[in-house]
């Protein structure tokens, strides 16, 4: 006996949803309706189980341009310039075609950033898979990599950072989140609401067709399993050369000053932007989907509401102004055609010709959703799997070698060469030669640095903890190239919410999050929820990805974090006291558990302000914070780096506590290691810990003591091509 | 001197070309539509995708307006530079011999290199451009880049001292033909090469050798 | 209007790394056997003059330096 699931349901909509919709239309929804409804009402684009936990973060600051709400955040970098930018999940699309998926995932945050007229100078993307012995976990890694570099790379925005973890609890359900950064005048950016009743509203860009009908925000808002195969049809295809065109195409209409508004198309196409551009301006919208270009003839109007065909982008124009809008579009060879109007009705209305086939209250379209409370509550105990990889009895050196070689701390030289990272001219800091990322802008006559981070590992242990160090890591990066932190945007991933281990990590994470803002004066100026992140075996490590944008006065001062002087001193700054808890090695060891030590923000943000003014001025050869694998991993990287190596007793680490286990391979926040003068090291407060120099590696460490050369150490960090290519061999 | 830097829907590197040429001489874009090259002493035909590089790299970009204008620039013997995309189609318009294929390893690759400059032979060698034997470092970036032609051409390219540019040795990023980067056609006033010498103009970003590039193909032609 | 495909590949002698690549990952899926692979692209497309076709093959749709072509008329015309 089959039982038909009531339509509603089918489209993700609970009996009570349903209920509401009637209340508020005070009828039965059509299906065009229902379409809309179930869409904005979905967790992806709703926040439904979200959106009042977000309410802690601060989002406040007086270098804010743009905050939440708006397509993307922006924040002031002076001379009458901004910079926007927005982190965005694109996980469940790439784990089903990681190639479109990554590709498309990179699309849409472009459009996010210029939908603010803002050119984008910069990609960044931070990527989890499952560990790189599964087959599935290399051709995952593979296409998104794949797909990131063909869309970034075709569209001329240069790939200047990121990182990539490998851990089994994303074997199932890959993550990838990109980041897009871009620079604008301030007075040629535009906001996404609607504004002036009569005003015509184009749509820009490519044809739409039935592509990724049902698909990021279906598929974004219910659990991935068996059958996954099926769904492959859903996932949108990337058109890198469509995306260019109408990029500079409306770039060029807001330097003419031709745009009211702007909004790109996302999940849920038409019928988000429509609605949300009618919400943000509280006023009315008819689209006639009749005049909608179709790529495929025979369209039904809920097909065109909700097609989720990409590069597109809609704008409000002046009537009096369509004529010279529709001659850009023609001049770059894109998309153009007027499809509607704004009303004074406050109700989206889809006509199809002169036929209404759908009416809706905006408010309720957009703002009517219910949102819910969460149930959390505290798994007991470590959650996830953890097998033991090193060998029992490893040496210090066999370890610091495994170290350097698992897959999460190794170079990821393999993935970054695959994307352009200097196209653009302001790439100053290519990726892994500083901590973060550092970019020109002479325009403004400054440089900005950017950097992004979430071990969701460590957030396993406490979320709590875990987020504020990914906010502190980010903070640290900045610290070390001389820039101060302007503002901060966030990727939530994590299980299902409606669950309560998941729903108390997200509950914790939000409020880490929030403390470690207020904490620092970095407001959140944008961001994005990613729910339901599960696979068969259960939900991924709760993953807050954290990027983060500053500012610093002179580029050329920037530090890298390569060794790069004979002789010069080597010193340890900031409150670190590292422990084994939820480290890299504690993985490698099968001793995974609950639990990290809180770090004191008060006291890295002072660390933090230390190195930036040392960097600023020009008094440190090099600076790296200490991350995974503990100082040990920090030192071979510098001395890879540098290819210089270096001599040096943790003796001081000792002295707060830490045996030599956790002086070498401990993590925790807040630690800088710094190379320059022996003298102006120690007048920051840094404790000096060694020399640079030789070809060796010499660590001092009690019984944990041990030497390796250089070359050894980078053989181990550079495995990773070798490991990922072990399929093309 | 004046420099026209040509720009097609999807070109990616043209604003950085151009930034690179404005720091020899006067620039300016030349949208592909554009016939009029009057007043230009050089043109550059830039990096990325032109018209998406979708059917094979160049092949729609040469019968643009532009690039017709631009063979008659250079059957005049006016200077041509192509860099990546901009190699990739004036091979395809028969400006240039062989052809770029897909890299060995199947990858996008992006990496700053060392290029050995070639002396142009038996062609006389552009008045005031000594070849340098130091090498230029300069970054690469591309998918199809192995340069490839018939082992004659590429004798005849050798022995009329047509090779350009070459990777340095064991750096050749793409399995290109005798580790080739660079090419000039017989009259040696139009030259492609697969890395970006617009890209290495600043000492912030990481090489100012870019520049000798620009300077050689400038000295090369004879202004139209 | 006369219907057609064109399939374009590299020419024998010039290394296929994409054939190449395939054929490396065949052997860990299970097919044994297989050797020369070559990958190339198809071209469908309807033409009022079918008898153009070679010469658009040589100027735009192939590279004649590195590729052959092949024009299948799928009406049935020869």
């Amino acid at each position: 006996m089959t039982v038909e699931v009531a339509k509603h349901r089918e489209l993700g909509l609970t009996d009570s949803e349903l209920e509401l919709i009637r209340e508020k239309l005070g009828r039965e929804p059509n299906d065009v309706e229902l379409a809309m409804f179930s869409l904005l009402w979905s967790e992806h684009c709703a926040y439904k189980h979200s959106r009042k936990l977000l309410r802690r973060l601060p989002t406040e600051g007086e270098r804010v341009v743009m905050g939440p709400g708006e397509n993307a955040g922006a924040v002031d970098i002076g001379s009458g310039y901004a910079i926007a930018f927005k982190v965005e999940s694109h996980n469940h699309p790439s784990a089903v075609e990681p190639f479109q998926g990554a590709a498309t995932g990179v699309g849409g945050i472009l459009r996010d950033v210029f939908a603010l007229g803002a050119r984008p100078i910069a990609i960044l993307d931070s990527l989890r898979f499952g560990e790189l012995d599964s087959v599935r976990s290399r051709h995952l890694l593979d296409g998104a990599v794949r797909g990131i570099g063909h869309y970034g790379n075709s569209i001329g925005v240069a790939n200047v950072g990121g990182e990539i973890y490998f851990e089994a609890p994303y074997e199932h359900n890959c993550l990838v989140n990109a980041m897009c950064v871009g620079f604008a005048k301030q007075g040629e950016m535009v906001r996404a609401a609607a504004a002036g009743v009569g005003n015509a509203v184009v749509l820009m860009g490519a044809s739409t067709g039935r592509d990724g009908i049902g698909g990021a925000s279906v598929l974004a808002s219910a659990e991935l399993g068996e059958g996954d195969e099926a769904k492959r049809p859903t996932v949108q295809i990337g058109d890198p050369f469509e995306e260019s065109k109408v990029l500079e195409c409306c770039l060029e209409l807001l330097e003419k000053g031709l745009l009211v508004s702007l909004q790109d198309l996302g999940a849920a196409g038409l019928t988000s932007s429509a609605g949300e551009m009618a919400s943000a301006g509280g006023v009315g919208i008819d689209l006639d989907v009749a005049r909608v270009p179709l790529r495929e003839a025979d369209m039904e109007p809920f097909e065109i509401m909700v097609s989720e065909s990409q590069e597109r982008m809609l704008g409000v124009v002046e009537p009096t102004r369509v004529t010279e809008v529709l001659a850009v579009c023609e001049k770059w060879q894109t998309g153009g055609a007027e499809i509607g109007a704004v009303t004074d009705t406050g109700r989206v209305r889809v006509l199809r010709g002169e036929e209404v086939v759908g009416e809706m209250p905006v408010e309720a379209l957009v703002d009517g959703c219910p949102l819910y409370d969460l149930s959390p509550a505290e798994p007991e105990g470590w959650a996830y799997g953890n097998r033991r990889t090193l060998e029992e009895g490893a040496s210090a050196e066999e370890t610091l070698l495994a170290l350097l070689a698992s897959p999460s701390v190794a170079s990821k030289r393999w993935a970054f060469e695959q994307y352009d990272s200097v196209v653009g001219s302001r790439t100053v800091r290519r990726p892994e030669s500083a901590d973060a990322a550092v970019l020109q802008i002479p325009e403004a006559g400054n440089a900005i640095a950017v950097s992004i981070d979430g071990n969701g590992r460590r957030v396993a242990c406490d979320p709590y903890a875990g987020t504020i160090e990914a906010v502190l890591e980010c903070a640290q990066n900045l610290a070390c190239v001389g820039a101060k932190p302007l503002g901060l945007t966030n990727c939530l991933n994590f299980g299902n919410p409606e669950k309560p281990a998941p729903a108390w990590q997200l509950d914790r994470a939000v409020s880490g999050l929030a403390d470690a803002c207020n904490a620092l004066g970095v407001p959140v100026v944008g961001g994005n929820v990613s729910l339901y992140n599960e696979g068969p075996e259960g939900p991924i490590y709760p993953t807050p990805v954290v990027g983060m944008v500053g500012e610093l006065p002179d580029p050329a001062k920037a530090c890298g974090s390569a060794f790069a002087k004979e002789g010069d001193a080597i010193a340890l700054l900031g409150p670190f006291s590292p422990s084994l808890g939820g480290s890299e090695l504690a993985k490698l060891r099968g001793e995974l558990d609950t639990g990290l030590p809180q770090p004191d923000v008060a006291a890295v943000a002072a660390a933090c302000a230390t190195v930036r003014d040392a960097v600023r001025g020009g008094r440190l050869s090099s600076a790296h914070d200490i991350s995974d694998g503990g100082l040990a991993c920090a030192l071979a990287e510098c001395a890879i780096a540098g290819e210089i190596g270096c001599r040096v007793d943790v003796q001081p680490l000792r002295e707060r506590g830490c045996s030599p286990e956790d002086a070498l391979f401990g993590e925790g926040a807040g630690g800088f290691l710094l190379s320059g003068d022996r003298e102006a090291l120690e007048s920051l407060g840094a404790t000096t810990i060694g020399e640079v120099g030789g070809t060796t590696i010499e660590v001092a460490a009690g019984d944990r003591s041990f030497t390796v050369g250089v070359g050894t150490a980078e053989s181990a960090w550079r495995s990773l091509d070798e490991r990922v290519e072990a399929d093309n061999a | 001197m004046r420099w026209g830097v040509l720009q097609f829907p999807g070109s990616c590197d043209e604003r950085d070309a151009l930034h690179a040429c404005s720091l020899l001489g006067e620039a300016r874009l030349v949208w592909h539509e554009e016939r009029d090259l009057s007043g230009i002493d050089a043109a550059v035909v830039p990096g990325g995708f032109s018209y998406g590089d979708y059917l094979r790299a160049g092949a729609i970009a040469r019968f643009s307006p532009a690039m017709e204008a631009v063979a008659e620039f250079a059957g005049a013997g006016g200077p041509v530079l192509g860099i990546c995309n901009g190699f990739q189609v004036l091979c395809e318009a028969g400006l240039l011999p062989g052809a770029l294929l897909l890299n060995e390893s199947t990858r996008f690759t992006c990496r700053q290199l060392d290029l050995t400059e070639e002396a142009s032979g038996h062609l006389v060698t552009p008045e005031g451009h000594q070849v340098t034997t130091r090498p230029l470092s300069i970054p690469a970036k591309h998918g199809e880049g192995r340069f490839w032609a018939p082992d004659d051409v590429l004798d005849a390219l050798e022995a009329n001292g047509q090779v350009a540019y070459r990777y340095a040795p064991g750096q050749n990023p793409n399995g290109s033909a005798r580790d080739i980067a660079g090419v000039r056609n017989e009259a040696g006033n139009v030259v492609g090469l697969m890395p970006h010498p617009e890209h290495a103009v600043d000492p912030l970003t990481g090489s100012t050798d870019g520049l000798r590039v620009f300077e050689a193909v400038a000295a090369a032609g004879v202004p139209a | 209007m006369a219907k057609a495909r064109v399939l374009i590949r590299p020419k024998e002698g010039i290394l296929d790394p994409q054939g190449k690549a395939v054929e490396r990952a065949l052997p860990a899926l299970g097919f044994e056997g297989i050797e020369h692979v070559r990958v190339g692209r198809m071209v469908e497309l309807e033409a009022e003059d079918p008898a153009r076709l070679a010469e658009l093959c040589e100027k735009l749709l192939a590279n004649p330096l590195i590729e052959d072509y092949e024009i299948e008329r799928l009406d049935g015309a020869g």
